[in-house]
């Protein structure tokens, strides 16, 4: 088989698309790099998903810890700290079991227990509670002077979020914001080796990585092209949140721009 | 455990209740707490060790070990962490085994990896094949906790390099101009002013190490995570004396509360040491401390 036959066979294998048996010996160099690429479907897909969706509940949710009102400060610095102070390995594992049992009375459920939905969920609600703090904190260091000149130009309520805290938010939140992003995609390797069970052997990146780790008994292949995957996707990450800085930062003087510093610190 | 405990069958809720949390395997639960517990022990200091050494190494002058430094810092930082704990632990102990057989064997002529075998002499064998299941269980933990020291090393390396800059710069040209060697500056002045910068990422870093622990569970060590699998699965009443439906959402709610709690104590700890160690220091709190005690 060539290598473009590999890919064909293989290249969507991750979603259920191609050839049904999995490479069993002689695995080529172009099969684990297919089948691992193929894998990053699913990373790519969870990534990005929770991403966006988590974007509006973390805005919500910090909105909410700033509120004075304490019905929705409350919930909201609760939300951050369940979310934040315990691991996603084992939110994964009770989600998974919580559906699980939900199942039964209400059918409606199921779908909650395959991981395209139910993993999907607890990564949205686990980077809106990240992301919902990190937000809280650029809230909390928005310069009093341009709230005060908002004020003075009779803004206020929505006008007043949208046109001036909202950006100003944002602007500063960013950099922890990429940090963020790229430690979600990084989250997304637990999903299969967490309870939630891989159907027809459509795995994430990393249960490929494994599959062929634990085949050949030989790690420093697979692991190697993951490792080069992500790093792929993390550059990318960091490109396209660095267009947004640029874009969130275009009024300021050149000398006072921050430019994206990226540290990708942190696990969950 | 206790003397009621006979026939569970007939308990009211509360003596079943009792009788039933305190089962042999409840009580092998309860020990991997501990496993939990040792593991933060011995992998905290390790892995500053390990971070003390990249962060030295990488503000090296020699540049081939600064790379080396930083090398370090960035790959193990840029690519996820489980991927690197299921690395590790074949590939250490492929690279132990495969160091004693050159030790060991040096008349062995075939090669190391056959197609998809690696296939050592037995003399080589990590632990060795008539090993009582104790060195098994503990090799596999002391090569937990060497890879989870090389991953969070790396986390710490980039906190203490940090740090090292922080410290201000007048301070090393001080040193310097009192005829101080680079290295009793490195030893006299830049470390120890440098865990009140580092301090506020060491923290952190303590929290991911804590929330980190379950993945014990992947490297096949019997942690927490796998007795809550374990006892929360059905019972019938053929096989256990307490028989019960799948509980095991209630198992992790358990652990997800116990993480929450240890998470929480942990924060107001490290937060009593920060004011401690920032009393006297000239960093924003060490000056809000003297305003407020002035």
């Amino acid at each position: 088989m060539t290598c473009f036959d590999t890919i064909q066979a293989y290249g969507l294998r991750a979603i259920g698309v191609g050839e049904r048996r999995l490479p069993r010996e002689d695995f080529t160099l172009c099969e684990q790099f297919t089948l691992i690429g193929s894998g990053m479907i699913w990373n790519i897909y969870f990534g990005l998903l929770a991403l966006c969706a988590g974007f509006f509940l973390a805005t919500a949710v910090a909105l909410g810890k700033t509120s004075s009102n304490r019905w929705l400060r409350k919930p909201s610095e609760w939300f951050i700290f369940v979310f934040r102070g315990s691991p996603l390995f084992i939110q994964f594992f009770f989600a998974y079991f919580f559906f699980l049992q939900l199942k039964a009375p209400l059918p409606v459920f199921d779908v909650f227990t395959a991981a395209w939905a139910g993993a999907l969920v607890v990564l949205f609600f686990n980077t809106s509670a990240y992301t919902g703090e990190i937000f809280y904190g650029a809230l909390q260091s928005i310069p009093k002077g341009e709230v005060e000149a908002a004020d003075a130009y009779g803004l206020s309520g929505w006008s007043r979020f949208r046109r001036v805290i909202w950006p100003t938010m944002l602007r500063l939140a960013w950099p922890g914001y990429t940090n963020e992003a790229i430690f979600l995609f990084h989250a997304t390797t637990l999903v299969f080796f967490s309870a939630f069970p891989v159907r027809g052997q459509r795995g994430d990146a990393l249960y490929y990585a494994n599959y062929f780790a634990d085949k050949t008994f030989n790690p420093f292949i697979p692991y190697p092209i993951l490792a080069f995957y992500f790093i792929l996707l993390t550059l990318l990450v960091i490109g396209l949140f660095g267009l947004v800085n640029r874009r969130l930062n275009r009024h300021l003087p050149q000398g006072a721009r921050t430019r994206l510093r990226v540290k990708p610190n942190l696990i969950r | 455990m206790f003397s009621f405990c006979t026939d569970p069958s007939t308990l009211p809720d509360w003596q079943w209740m009792a009788c039933y949390l305190t089962t042999t395997k409840h009580m092998s639960l309860y020990w991997s707490v501990f496993t939990v517990l040792f593991l933060l022990a011995v992998t905290a200091p390790a892995a500053l060790a390990f971070g003390f050494a990249g962060a030295s190494a990488a503000r090296s002058k020699i540049m081939p070990v600064s790379w080396l430094g930083k090398g370090y810092i960035a790959i193990v930082r840029g690519v996820p962490d489980i991927a690197f704990f299921l690395f590790f632990v074949i590939a250490l102990d492929q690279a132990i085994e495969y160091l004693r057989h050159r030790a060991l064997c040096p008349d062995w002529s075939e090669p190391v990896r056959q197609g998809n075998d690696f296939v050592v002499c037995q003399a080589a064998k990590m632990p060795l094949g008539n090993a009582p299941q104790w060195v098994h269980e503990s090799y596999g933990f002391t090569l937990a906790v060497v890879t989870f020291a090389i991953v969070f090393g790396a986390f710490a390396a980039n906190v203490l390099f940090g740090a090292m800059r922080a410290v201000p710069h007048a301070q090393l040209e001080t040193a310097e101009a009192y005829g101080m060697s680079p290295r009793q500056t490195f030893w006299r002045v830049l470390v120890p002013q440098m865990w009140v910068y580092a301090l506020p990422g060491l923290s952190n870093l303590w929290m991911v190490l804590i929330k980190a622990t379950p993945l014990l569970f992947l490297l096949g060590v019997e942690d927490l995570v796998y007795w809550a699998r374990e006892l929360g699965g059905i019972k019938t009443p053929r096989f256990t004396e307490y028989p019960h439906g799948d509980w095991r959402m209630w198992y992790f709610l358990a652990l997800l509360v116990f993480y929450l709690l240890f998470t929480r104590a942990s924060e107001v700890a490290l937060d009593r040491l920060m004011t401690r160690l920032s009393h006297g220091q000239a960093t924003t709190a060490g000056e809000a401390q003297r305003k407020a005690a002035a």
